[in-house]
């Protein structure tokens, strides 16, 4: 009689994990924050897509609960105000949120129950990049993830305005930024992202972006012999199309689904603001780290002038005036 | 199940109707975003709350919370009516054609043979009509008036669309269209799967929903067929293995019985268990009950058992109830008649009815034992938590000790699936702290136990003295050898009876499946439904070969599925009655013209001609049952019956209170709320969320951040009337007790109006209770009445009356 419950007997039959091999490397950034004349890679990566089918998605929040063990995050245990939505927003520990909303069919009178995962939509043409003053604290691979790059981060708050889909949080712990990172240290090591592997109805799916196209081309046409006559894609083009694309049942009617914007773009102040593009100076340096020490590799960059700092402040301060961001939370 | 959770790919339509799916099985429910991508499947949901389910349907109706039977009978009704019947199928699988008793009737509510009294029917005119060659009557021709199709068509007739719309609240349009959807797949090449869950079976006619449901599917042709059947989603990972093993009070492994008090002896109890067949030629499988109940009993005790004294028939306990069931249980301790409760892997704080009455039973007991991975609400409750649990500690007496077990990650052994699948699984860590796997605390109690009958003697020590217990380390028995041991072995040579020169197994094989079971002590097995699962060959449980010829969704090498690794039961008629299938393209098997072979292990005798025998091969009819004879207490056909809490009176009979012949004990009785009390305006209905495992993962943060607190759900309409506010708090009440709650206001559960009254639904999640990470809160047995399903006890969780009110603050804890 053991004094311990015995040690458990490993699985023989567990099917076994082969290696891959990395396919997303440092050089293969083509874009950084706040920095001139990046050094164009050699090759091109083949554009990714995770493709969020609304009308398949059940929202259990399995795709929540994911992001949270894979980014070891820990959101709060916070209240209940009414609604599904928990946590209540985006937060610095939470990438993605499912979003309710109930709404009645005019032309029907049924209700339908819209739920709708959000998260960074990895523009092609980043808002958040652009406006980040600090030098490699946000990247763009040539695949089309946008990254945030911690170390680098002074977390001014640009990227928030800068974002047309109002996506990233700033921590008060730290200071810095965060936002979904479409898991770039899973694909880089030929894995896909975490919700997606969560999905029990593959709602969520990822994979190139021509076959996410292709895909949701065959969702759209499952969904209008359903009556769904106005089911589309979201991929809009006011950012050059985006990384994270989505299957509506009413692509009509973006708004319906918790406020997503009808046509995103950049905010005119961020476009017009020359000022974060003049600051070369970024190092790349040590480029030694791979896999999932990707967020790690780039070196602090050089602080930010006065200059910048003083149209940062005016940028802030535009947000007033409104931009393309979404309103009305919480409606569920 | 009758199907497998991979086999719902291959339907076309799935009613989701008693369940949530999308929301309690989210993982199972791929296979109908599967079926709807991949063959155009159509999704209906009808229930009370339009529910992630629902939200991707291609249709809902809304149903009035205990109202299910009014609403299937009436589809019943409208299919007869329209002739969307699969007629071949009715005819020769169902016993559609066989004549009733005459004496056999139904009126106001009620079947013949009711004693108000008693709470009981006399059954005896519930039965068909025997010849004298000793077998069922039968009018092939459906023309004679006692037969069952015609007296099913006279009690479905008073259904009608405006009765459903009536007594459910389902507006007649909505439900005309579900008719329709539901119709089409009467023809033999398309076929509908039933999804339910809970939502069925928490009533006190639980039962009776769920035969309304096979009845249909009977009628339209759809059981035994891909994509078709019955499939109950079980509500834990093992809770098909629970009741496969029989951890009942009344049952033994196998879905055997312990005998009762009437059947004192061995010959007794076998004389209703003969099972001769009602129709010439048919197998009635159950005639082979002795040769599985001698080799449980050898399991048992071995060469103690002899044929010589019964097979140690007198071991057996007799039962003089009909079942000691949990609820049963808790009213003997509430009279002080328990002294010590074992509690393992069981919450009954949280997740039995009348909270109050738990915590009652609980501190009349002397000792309370959990035997938990997680610390539990009943393991604390004697601890007062305020509002949460407001006892009073000092004047509680019972001991309570914590057993810390491992939990399923931690330990090795099979899970059996909601398809009756086996799956052998790995432990994937090491047991925390002192944490024991539960066998190695039952065998420590055991081996103890049996000593101090050894060395002080007792009443009546020999079952426990005799009990085979012959595992390498009688303190830790192994799951390999526990797996053997409920496959069963044979105990000396077992022969072919075709051929008694052949042999099937030499003494001390592993038995290659249950028609190796023998009745005269040469094998012994402890769960003769498992046979097959750990044969001469090995582990069949922990095959991992997901081929898949023809994609039939069966997977015959993939672990291993009850009985006989088959994989869609009564899979004999998916084939027309010369044994074709009925769908070529959805074949399961078929008659070579030798013998029965295809893509599933057959369900018949594989020689068995199919113009002679029937599909149904364990009822002694041959044929599925539409009349189901005295078979269930609450009738041979579904009526409509009030739960005991209703907001109007049965439309058949008003005096009539719930199920007329459930248990109620005298105590629960007092604590129902009068039909229309006012005091108790609102149907009440429990259920889960998809952010949470039962009252478990509220012990994770992350789940407990994704849906921190407790809840309840009410219309905007309820809302506006009581002044409630969205995140408002609410207290919720019932004649038994009280909860506060936060107030999700939702355009997805609207009140409806039944028999020319407004119902407003309250909804209430379960998942909270005062331990764990997430937010304090309470369960909905804080407020539900302590009554169970006339056949099976299950608790009246899904409808009860409550009333709802704002509460201001949070009160001091």
């Amino acid at each position: 009689m053991s004094e311990t419950a015995p040690q458990p007997t490993t699985a023989a039959a567990n099917p076994p994990v082969q290696p891959i091999g990395l396919n997303m490397l440092p050089s293969d950034v083509v874009r950084i924050s706040a920095t001139r004349d990046v050094p164009q890679p050699e090759r091109q990566l083949t554009k990714v897509a995770k493709l969020i089918d609304v009308s398949k998605c059940i929202g259990c929040k399995a795709c929540q609960s994911a992001c949270i063990e894979w980014n070891d995050t820990k959101p709060e245990v916070e209240t209940n105000v009414g609604v599904y939505e928990n946590p209540h927003d985006l937060t610095p520990n939470m990438f993605t949120l499912m979003r309710f909303t109930e709404w009645v069919n005019p032309e029907t009178d049924n209700l339908e129950w819209l739920i709708r995962k959000d998260g960074c939509m990895h523009c092609e043409d980043p808002g958040c990049l652009k406006a980040c003053p600090a030098p490699g604290a946000i990247v763009q691979y040539s695949n089309g993830i946008v990254d945030f790059v911690k170390e680098n981060c002074i977390g001014c708050g640009y990227c928030v305005k800068g974002c047309p889909f109002d996506i990233p949080r700033i921590s008060k712990v730290d200071h810095k930024s965060y936002k979904c990172t479409l898991c770039s240290d899973r694909v880089a090591v030929g894995q896909g992202p975490a919700c997606a592997k969560a999905c029990p109805t593959q709602a969520i799916v990822f994979g190139t972006k021509d076959d996410m196209i292709a895909h949701a081309n065959t969702r759209i046409e499952d969904l209008k012999s359903r009556g769904y006559a106005n089911a589309g894609i979201y991929d809009p083009q006011g950012v050059g199309g985006t990384h994270v694309i989505y299957v509506l049942h009413h692509a009509d009617k973006p708004a319906i689904y918790e406020g997503l914007p009808e046509d995103p773009r950049i905010s005119p102040v961020v476009e017009g603001w020359k000022g974060v593009t003049k600051t070369a100076g970024l190092a790349l340096m040590g480029v030694t780290a791979l896999g999932a020490a990707l967020h790690g590799i780039f070196a602090r960059a050089n602080r930010v002038d006065e200059h910048e700092e003083q149209e940062a402040a005016r940028l802030v301060r535009s947000d007033d005036q409104g931009d393309a961001g979404p309103t009305d939370r919480g409606s569920a | 199940m009758t199907n497998s959770w991979t086999d719902i790919k291959n339907t076309d339509l799935v009613v989701v109707m008693g369940g949530n799916a999308a929301e309690a099985h989210p993982c199972g429910f791929k296979w109908v975003t599967e079926a709807k991508a991949k063959r155009g499947a159509k999704l209906i949901v009808v229930d009370p709350r339009y529910t992630r389910t629902a939200s991707v349907s291609d249709f809902y109706a809304p149903i009035r919370p205990g109202s299910d039977i009014a609403f299937l009978m009436g589809v019943i009704r409208w299919c007869m009516e329209n002739d969307k019947v699969q007629w071949e199928y009715v005819l020769n699988y169902t016993n559609a054609a066989f004549l009733v008793k005459d004496e056999f009737g139904w009126s106001d509510g009620l079947f013949t043979g009711y004693d108000e009294e008693k709470r009981d029917y006399d059954k005896a005119s519930w039965d068909y009509k025997i010849g004298e060659d000793g077998y069922v009557l039968t009018d092939p021709t459906l023309q004679d008036p006692r037969c069952v199709w015609n007296l099913l068509r006279d009690h479905v007739d008073v259904y009608t669309p405006e009765m459903v719309e009536r007594v459910c609240g389902t507006p007649q349009d909505k439900f005309l269209t579900i008719c329709q959807m539901i119709g089409e797949c009467s023809t033999p090449t398309k076929t509908m799967t039933s999804m339910y869950a809970l939502g069925w079976t928490q009533h006190s006619k639980g039962a009776q929903n769920i035969r309304g449901m096979a009845m249909l599917q009977l009628i339209l042709g759809n059981i035994g067929v891909r994509g078709g059947g019955m499939n109950a989603l079980r509500g834990h990972s093992n809770i098909q293995g629970l009741t496969d093993i029989g951890l009942m009070s009344n049952l033994i492994p196998g879905y055997l019985n312990i005998p009762t008090e009437k059947e004192a002896d061995w010959q007794t109890y076998l004389s209703t268990r003969s099972f001769k067949p009602l129709r010439p030629n048919q197998m009635s499988y159950w005639q082979n009950y002795p040769k599985f109940m001698v080799s449980f009993m050898k399991a048992m005790w071995g060469d103690t058992a002899t044929a010589e004294n019964d097979w140690a028939y007198h071991y057996l306990p007799k039962l003089d109830v009909p079942a000691y069931d949990a609820m049963r249980m808790f009213e003997l301790m509430t009279h002080g008649k328990v002294n010590l409760y074992f509690c393992q892997g069981f919450n009954p704080l949280l997740s039995f009815p009348n909270r109050g009455k738990m915590t009652e039973a609980f501190s009349k007991l002397k000792m309370l034992v959990i035997m938990d991975p997680l610390t539990t609400e009943t393991s604390h409750f004697w601890q007062n938590h305020g509002i949460y649990n407001d006892v009073d500690t000092a004047a509680i007496q019972t001991e309570v000790l914590e057993l810390p077990t491992t939990c399923f990650a931690e330990d090795e052994g099979a899970l059996v699936n909601s398809g009756r699948w086996l799956q052998w699984h790995w432990a994937g860590a090491t047991p925390p702290g002192q944490a024991k796997h539960d066998t190695w605390i039952m065998a420590q109690i055991w081996t103890r136990v049996r000593k101090l009958y050894q060395d002080e003697g007792g009443v009546f020590p020999d079952p426990i003295l005799n009990l085979t217990w012959d595992y390498a380390d009688p303190g830790n028995p192994m799951p390999d050898e526990l797996a053997k041991e409920m496959n069963g072995k044979a105990l000396a040579t077992v022969y072919d009876p075709a051929d008694p020169t052949k042999v099937l197994a030499e003494a001390g094989q592993q038995l290659a499946g249950f028609a190796q079971y023998r009745d005269d002590g040469s094998t012994m097995g402890g769960c003769w439904i498992y046979a097959g699962s750990w044969t001469e060959k090995g582990n069949m449980m922990a095959r991992r070969d997901n081929s898949d010829p023809d994609e039939t969704g069966a997977y015959l090498n993939w672990a291993f599925a009850w009985p006989a690794n088959r994989r869609i039961l009564y899979n004999r008629a998916s084939c027309d009655v010369q044994g074709k299938p009925w769908d070529p393209s959805r074949k399961l098997i078929e008659w070579t013209g030798e013998k029965w072979e295809g893509y599933d292990v057959p369900d018949i005798a594989p020689t068995a001609k199919p113009t002679e025998v029937g599909p149904f091969i364990m009822n002694p009819e041959g044929v599925s049952r539409l009349f189901s004879r005295g078979m269930m207490r609450d009738g041979p056909f579904p009526t409509h019956m009030e739960p005991f809490e209703a907001p109007i009176a049965n439309v058949f009979n008003p005096r009539m209170r719930g199920n007329p012949v459930a248990r109620v004990f005298e105590s629960d009785a007092e604590t129902f709320a009068a039909v229309g009390d006012p005091d108790f305006p609102f149907v009440a209905t429990s259920y889960r969320l998809t952010e949470h495992f039962h009252y478990w993962t509220k012990h994770n943060p992350v789940n407990a951040a994704l849906q921190p607190e407790f809840f309840v759900e009410i219309s905007e309409e309820l809302a506006a009337e009581r002044g409630i506010e969205r995140g408002g708090r609410v207290r919720v009440w019932s004649k038994r007790g009280q909860v506060w709650a936060k107030a999700v206001v939702t355009k997805r559960i609207r009140p409806m109006t039944c028999d020319g009254k407004i119902v407003h639904v309250v909804g209430i999640p379960l998942h909270w209770g005062f331990m764990g990470a997430a937010r304090n809160g309470f369960g909905p047995n804080s407020l539900s009445p302590a009554v169970g399903d006339a056949n099976v006890e299950t608790p009246e969780f899904k409808a009860f009356m409550v009333n709802i009110e704002p509460a201001a603050e949070e009160p001091v804890a």
